[in-house]
């Protein structure tokens, strides 16, 4: 039916219920309906990166994912990530780093860096540079961006015991 | 730009999947992962009627060797595929290839039923499914085709499965001990579509390539099978038999121009891509510059 389905999902830990047409994708869903915003909508066909979040745990482009597809799924934004306090130490080494100038790739360029963070504890540059690669920054041509994550994963490696 | 309105339904089993596509017929399109799908129709290439969501079906899913052979599911996705040990240990050109298959929050839901079905001629997996010499499974109401890759792709994102089919498997012969394998593609940025791409499987023993099939993508509106590369089997190769099969090469070539690249542009990659295949295969660096001093 092109009308309205019930879908039922978590967002950043919260249960959420909600009526949605077919045709919207997550990006819109999380941004228009539960007004997070810190999903950014770049390209819409998936190049850019900018509307990366997570579902079930895995990064996915949220603008290639209809909301109907997250039904009973645990979606998690860079508002979650973010309030959570998981990734404060990579959003610090961004901004010292300046790693970021206009901010508009930065929600999806950071969940995609914890994803790597998240399976190698000792990234090179060239892996670091290889997941990042979906993820366009027209502002700070890339080392920066590098340098901040390669810093994060060192500053993490000499944390632990 | 956002798809316009459709329909959507959620398929319950295989052969309700089949039952809507019955239905609704060239109006319905299937969603897998969508990665393919979604640009499409974000981009109003495709406007489809009724989606039929298949991305339940968990029965679609898995890997599994069996008799020398590898099945695996069409909902398998790209990031399965990279972490399989069965797919590394019998199919290591598909886990070699597959990481060259956009980036990682695409390759968490593409799956390798939705890009074999959608046929884009410059993605990898049609080629490694012709270079493989795959069997793609697909079912409709009267029952399963098995059509071999070679025949599957028919043109730009057509091949000759159905409106009513579903493809639901595909089936490879799993490397032997004498296999070895050759991938390589030149894209802008890591992860985009090539600008030019081969993929090979062949067997190498003491006497040399004992079989080799060469696919390449990205230059037709298919995978297309090197001709050229007929001339190297069961010989000696030599710079001036490997220069002499890149000429050929290069005439039976006939890429298309888009802003990537021109047709010349192409041809070139292709000898390059088909000369660093020769030399890994062999074990010979000295061929890798395709026979030039």
């Amino acid at each position: 039916m092109t009308a309205p389905l019930p879908i039922s999902l978590h967002v950043n830990g919260e249960r959420v219920e909600a009526q949605v047409l077919p045709r919207l994708n997550l990006a819109d869903f999380l941004r228009e309906h539960l007004k997070l915003t810190g999903t950014h909508v770049g390209c819409e066909h998936g190049v850019c990166g900018a509307c990366t979040v997570r579902v079930d745990g895995e990064i996915v482009r949220s603008c290639l994912t209809l909301s109907v597809q997250a039904h009973g799924a645990f979606v998690e934004t860079i508002e979650g990530l973010s309030d959570s306090g998981e990734i404060a130490d990579l959003q610090e080494a961004f901004r010292e780093r300046n790693a970021l100038q206009c901010g508009f790739c930065t929600p999806g360029m950071l969940i995609a860096a914890q994803d790597l963070l998240k399976q190698e504890s000792d990234p090179d540059r060239a892996q670091i540079r290889e997941h990042l690669s979906g993820n366009y920054c027209r502002c700070t041509g890339y080392q920066a961006i590098v340098d901040a994550v390669e810093k994060t994963a060192r500053m993490r490696r000499e944390r632990k015991p | 730009m956002k798809a316009s309105a459709f329909s959507y339904a959620r398929a319950t089993s295989i052969g309700n999947a089949i039952e809507l596509l019955v239905a609704h017929g060239e109006r319905a399109k299937v969603l897998a992962g969508g990665q393919s799908l979604m640009p499409a129709m974000n981009l109003r290439l495709l406007a489809p009627e009724w989606i039929v969501d298949i991305g339940g079906l968990s029965e679609l899913r898995g890997i599994s060797v069996n008799g020398g052979r590898i099945t695996i599911g069409a909902l398998t996705r790209h990031a399965d595929l990279l972490r399989s040990t069965e797919v590394a240990a019998h199919a290591p050109l598909l886990a070699e290839a597959t990481a060259h298959i956009a980036h990682p929050a695409i390759r968490n839901r593409g799956t390798i039923g939705g890009s074999l079905a959608h046929a884009d001629p410059a993605s990898e997996l049609p080629a490694c499914m012709v270079a493989l010499d795959a069997i793609i499974i697909v079912r409709g109401a009267a029952g399963e085709r098995r059509i071999p890759a070679t025949e599957f792709f028919t043109g730009v994102y057509e091949t000759t499965l159905s409106a009513a089919e579903l493809l639901v498997a595909i089936e490879l012969p799993a490397a032997s001990r004498n296999s070895a394998h050759f991938f390589g593609e030149f894209a802008r940025r890591h992860g985009d579509y090539a600008i030019v791409g081969l993929t090979a499987q062949g067997i190498v023993d003491n006497d040399g390539l004992n079989e080799l099939r060469a696919v390449f993508f990205g230059v037709s509106d298919r995978p297309q099978p090197a001709k050229a590369t007929a001339s190297l089997i069961k010989t000696a190769v030599t710079p001036a038999s490997l220069a002499q099969a890149l000429e050929a090469l290069g005439e039976e070539l006939d890429p298309p121009e888009d802003q990537q690249a021109n047709g010349a542009m192409r041809r070139h990659l292709a000898k390059v891509l088909l000369a660093q295949c020769v030399s890994k295969l062999l074990d010979r660096p000295e061929l890798g510059a395709g026979g030039r001093p």
